[in-house]
């Protein structure tokens, strides 16, 4: 079946070309306006919707204003120079922040999470990356407890309304694929340009995760504290927050963890829109190709994700401590009150010695252009070993690759997803991959779609082959694989951004460059899957492997890479979602395909142009992420360690 | 002791999953062929039980997983929706009872204890034994006191402010009995209490659940799919097996009159002796006087030792003393040696 339809493809591909001119460029009259749809649907929101008494306009500007408060308080506290209502808020100050900090790591995991935590923060502070950092943090303080909240309440209904639940799974669905890009638009557009415009597009990225936790979380709450909370007589709202959410609890944290994390990763690439901040600072070094600057501000970026990574994940960690003492209000809340004295105290001291508000100027630390001639040395001196390397993947690899792929037919390739969907997951797979397949097709967009393919795909492909090898190196070596492992942990608590500034450096800007940045970024989850699947290969199996006297290279390919097949599978599916993540970010590098249309979108404001490039890479994600699905599970079902799923439609 | 009014009624009682059970049911009225209900893609999860339990007995439901057993108990407590029947509690039909009127019966008149425990993890063991009571909204220190008391009451003063993973399995279920006798409930449904934990910490736990009803005497409806279990602690059983009720009666009945093969399958491994009461096994007396007494609800085993001395036979006293009957040597020797 597979032969003939290749065939059929090849025959297609090779002499379609004049006998079906359509089936490789959609013909213009065949393409439905979804772009200008879009754009008239916002005209419309922004300058004519009304519900009587105020506009829509007015309404989103309203939210606008009713965010900024909280977010001019925080950020007033944190680095100064804010107003409130006309109150200007007073400052915390650097001393006070970076104390807070530490008593927080200290209460929540004890002192070296306080030497780390507030280490970061004095790092910052240092490198004079103090009021930059402040605005992104600020920023994040407001939209975490917003994405928390709100995320939480849309999953508990979720759960409590079946009906609903099934409804928001597929926004969901498109929510974490679309890129993060292609809605900046119509935000910008609906709440004007700035701070909380930024912060919107923030909740609205990092909110489906939560909800998703929260639903998974409560439908894992045992059956039995469900009865329980019944047998006793709770009402429906004393089984929600009394009951199902307090058992949650350990799951739900790691959801904030999450939120925080994707909050900080937006935040910087929101700055585009206005926020201001160290995404701000990276993006114009860039821009100004002043290196040096931009490490500094990626330095910073790093610390912070850092310390607020290990924060919130010693506080989803953390378990109820010794009984509480009842001693009045001073023992019940020992590090409440010693946090609001620090608070009080460098706030004062603040406004009487201003070295404790601001970090003095002389105590500052510079290695800005150190960097700046590092990265200069290394141009100058192996520009030619660099450029030879890049030019020969270019010509050898990249460029054949892309012009395979954009020649290809669109209809033969829908037609080759089909066949692939039918045969890993049925009917409904096919349609499904046929049916998006043809859809980016007819917006006229083939050819960025087809280069997102190529760019990521190769990408991809070299991510799996470094991480492979270093999964399987890693997996038998306990000692190797948890020094590994904090490793990656922390790579993958980075933002996006930070990715694409030393390959800019040295390779400056074009497909070359993205291709190394997204690699970067996608390896983590290429090697961390590799390792969970062999590593939860059953020993007995192994046992039995050397008791039958396999050689160790055939444990590791007959029996442990079989074995793990599932695992790396999925692993393979977060390598691809990564990259397409990071792909749209390299749009600011110049390459050619869906991003740098989102990105073109962004620019110019359009907001249907943006949006429908958008939802093309949502696409090719939703695409490649239920096909890898089907096919793990599959694997799996083959395998016999899980019933039901891979059924052979042959 | 088992003469007392009926506190829980469970009359035709049906729980069936599947599309459109009511319905079908009703079609099929309430002899209803199993064969017709798979066809229908209906599963009968429990079928047409009628039961009922008298005021401070403990009445056992014992079956094999899959017997239906559990969800009959969550029927009983309306957790699970029966498709048909009425369960009355003191006469009243719980299935047509209001959310309202089922919240106040569970929060004063119903407790559980559940299979896995069912703690909640945040809480302490005090604060854990004290919700049921903050659900109802007593005021703190009230419910501190009441919960230390409950505590106290199953052996665990002391460890009130450990958490639930602090503790060992049968101290976990030890706070789980506290939490669900908290609120002084009427009704005590324990649901596998013991097949979690280790056979010699569940023979520990069935002497103290004993000891804890010869001082509380609660009416309780007890899960166990454990047969050696449910003769220890029952006053009387009802087997299930696929979903209906195979034989009801006391461990005497089915140990000596099982019903059917399936049920004695169960009692062939035990000690007949240990479980025929005088009572029930003695012929009528021959007159004889000056013979060793036994009252009619000793066990046969335990009458054993008095015909060490070559005695022929022992009579049996009713509860105000008069000879009812007698028991011989040979009835004896037969259920000793006939296991």
């Amino acid at each position: 079946m597979w032969i003939a339809a290749t065939l059929v493809f090849a025959a297609l591909w090779l002499w379609g070309g004049e006998v079906l001119p359509w089936a490789f460029e959609v013909p213009r009259a065949w393409r439905p306006p979804f772009a200008a749809w879009i754009s008239g649907v916002l005209d419309w929101l922004t300058k004519e919707a009304h519900f009587g008494l105020f506009t829509f306009r007015d309404l989103t500007r309203f939210i606008s204003a009713v965010i900024d408060v909280p977010y001019q308080i925080a950020l007033g506290l944190l680095s100064g120079g804010a107003t409130v209502f006309g109150v200007p808020v007073p400052p915390v100050g650097w001393l006070g922040v970076t104390l807070l900090v530490a008593l927080l790591g200290f209460v929540l995991s004890g002192l070296p999470l306080a030497a780390l935590a507030g280490g970061a923060f004095f790092f910052i502070a240092i490198f004079g990356q103090w009021t930059s950092a402040m605005l992104t943090l600020a920023s994040i303080l407001v939209a975490v407890p917003l994405g928390v909240g709100g995320g939480l309440l849309l999953g508990i209904a979720g759960h409590r309304w079946t009906g609903f639940g099934r409804a928001i799974v597929p926004f969901l669905d498109l929510m974490q694929t679309i890129p993060i890009f292609a809605y900046l638009v119509p935000i910008l557009i609906l709440f004007g340009f700035g701070p909380t415009s930024a912060m919107i597009a923030t909740l609205i990225y990092a909110m489906p995760p939560m909800t998703r936790i929260t639903m998974l979380a409560l439908q894992r709450v045992p059956d039995e504290i469900v009865d329980l909370g019944r047998m006793i007589g709770c009402t429906p709202r004393q089984m929600t927050w009394r009951v199902m959410v307090p058992s949650a609890q350990e799951a739900l944290m790691v959801g904030v963890n999450q939120v925080i994390m994707l909050s900080l990763n937006m935040v910087i690439i929101a700055s585009m829109i206005g926020a201001g901040g160290l995404g701000f600072d990276v993006l114009s070094a860039l821009r100004r190709l002043d290196f040096g600057a931009g490490l500094e501000a990626g330095f910073a970026i790093v610390a912070l994700a850092i310390a607020l990574d290990r924060l919130s994940q010693a506080a989803a960690r953390r378990r109820p401590a010794a009984p509480v003492s009842n001693e009045g209000i001073v023992g019940r809340h020992p590090f409440l009150l010693s946090a609001l004295t620090v608070l009080i105290l460098a706030t004062l001291a603040g406004l009487a010695v201003p070295a404790v508000q601001t970090y003095p100027e002389t105590g500052r630390l510079s290695t800005g252009t150190f960097w700046s001639e590092v990265v200069e040395y290394i141009n100058i001196n192996y520009f030619d070993e660099i450029e030879a390397a890049k030019n020969a993947v270019l010509l050898n690899v990249l460029i054949p690759v892309k012009r395979f792929l954009i020649s290809l037919p669109w209809l033969g390739v829908a037609g080759l997803l089909t066949l692939a969907g039918w045969r890993l997951g049925g009917p409904r797979l096919a349609l499904l991959a046929g049916g998006l397949t043809v859809l980016v097709a007819s917006t006229g967009l083939w050819e960025e779609a087809m280069t997102t393919v190529y760019l990521c795909g190769i990408a991809v492909l070299i991510a799996m082959l470094i991480g492979l090898p270093i999964g399987i190196l890693v997996a038998e070596r306990d000692r190797l694989w948890a020094s590994v492992r904090v490793i990656i942990d922390t790579l993958q608590t980075l933002p996006a951004f930070v990715y694409l500034m030393p390959a800019v450096m040295l390779f400056r800007v074009g497909d070359f460059t993205a291709m190394i940045a997204i690699v970067a970024f996608a390896l983590a989850p290429a090697i961390r899957y590799t390792v969970l699947g062999l590593r939860g290969v059953d020993p007995a199996l192994i046992e039995a492997g050397k008791a039958m006297g396999c050689t160790p290279w055939q444990i590791v390919t007959r029996i442990r890479l079989r074995l793990a097949m599932p695992e790396i599978l999925l692993g393979l599916n977060q390598t691809i979602m990564f990259a397409l993540s990071m792909l749209v970010i390299t749009a600011l590098v110049g390459t050619r395909d869906l991003g740098q249309e989102v990105y073109i979108a962004l620019t110019k404001a359009d907001a249907g142009r943006g949006l429908v490039a958008g939802l093309c890479v949502a696409f090719i994600a939703i695409i490649a992420d239920r096909l890898i699905h089907a096919a793990a599970s599959r694997s799996r079902a083959q395998l016999g360690l899980s019933d039901g799923g891979g059924h052979d439609a042959a | 002791m088992n003469t007392t009014e009926p506190k829980l009624v469970c009359r035709g009682v049906w729980k069936l999953f599947g599309p459109n059970a009511a319905e079908t049911l009703r079609r099929l009225g309430p002899e209803a062929d199993p064969a017709a209900l798979v066809a229908a893609r209906l599963v009968p999860a429990v079928r047409n039980i009628d039961l009922a339990v008298r005021e401070g007995e403990i009445f056992v439901i014992m079956g094999l997983s899959g017997s239906g057993k559990s969800t009959l108990v969550r029927c009983l407590s309306r957790l699970i929706e029966p498709t048909a029947g009425e369960i009355l509690f003191h006469g009243r039909n719980l299935l047509t009872a209001s959310d309202a009127e089922m919240i106040a019966l569970r929060r004063h008149k119903m407790g559980m204890v559940f299979q896995h425990f069912a703690l909640l993890p945040h809480m302490t063991v005090l604060q854990n034994v004290a919700f049921p009571l903050e659900v109802q909204g007593m005021p703190r220190t009230e419910r501190e006191e009441r919960a230390a008391r409950m505590v106290s009451l199953v052996g665990l003063s002391g460890r009130e402010g450990a958490f639930p993973r602090q503790l060992s399995g049968g101290q976990q279920q030890r706070v789980g009995i506290a939490r669900s006798l908290a609120a002084d409930p009427e009704l005590w449904f324990l649901d596998e209490p013991f097949s979690a934990l280790d056979p010699l910490i569940r023979r520990e736990m069935q002497d103290e659940f004993i000891r804890l009803q010869s001082v509380l005497k609660k009416t309780i409806v007890f899960i166990t799919h454990d047969f050696d279990e449910a003769i220890r602690l029952a006053d009387r059983i009802a087997i299930m097996k696929d979903g209906a009720v195979v034989q009801a009666g006391t461990p005497e009945d089915l140990v000596l009159n099982p019903a059917t093969d399936y049920v004695r399958e169960f009692t062939r491994a035990v000690a007949r002796a240990k479980v025929a009461k005088a009572g029930s096994v003695m012929s009528p007396a021959d007159g004889v006087a000056e013979r060793p007494h036994v009252a009619t609800r000793t066990s046969v085993a335990e009458a054993a030792p008095l015909f060490r001395a070559g005695t022929e036979a022992v009579a049996v006293t009713g509860a105000d003393g008069r000879v009812v009957g007698q028991l011989d040597r040979a009835t004896v020797v037969d259920l000793m040696l006939g296991g």
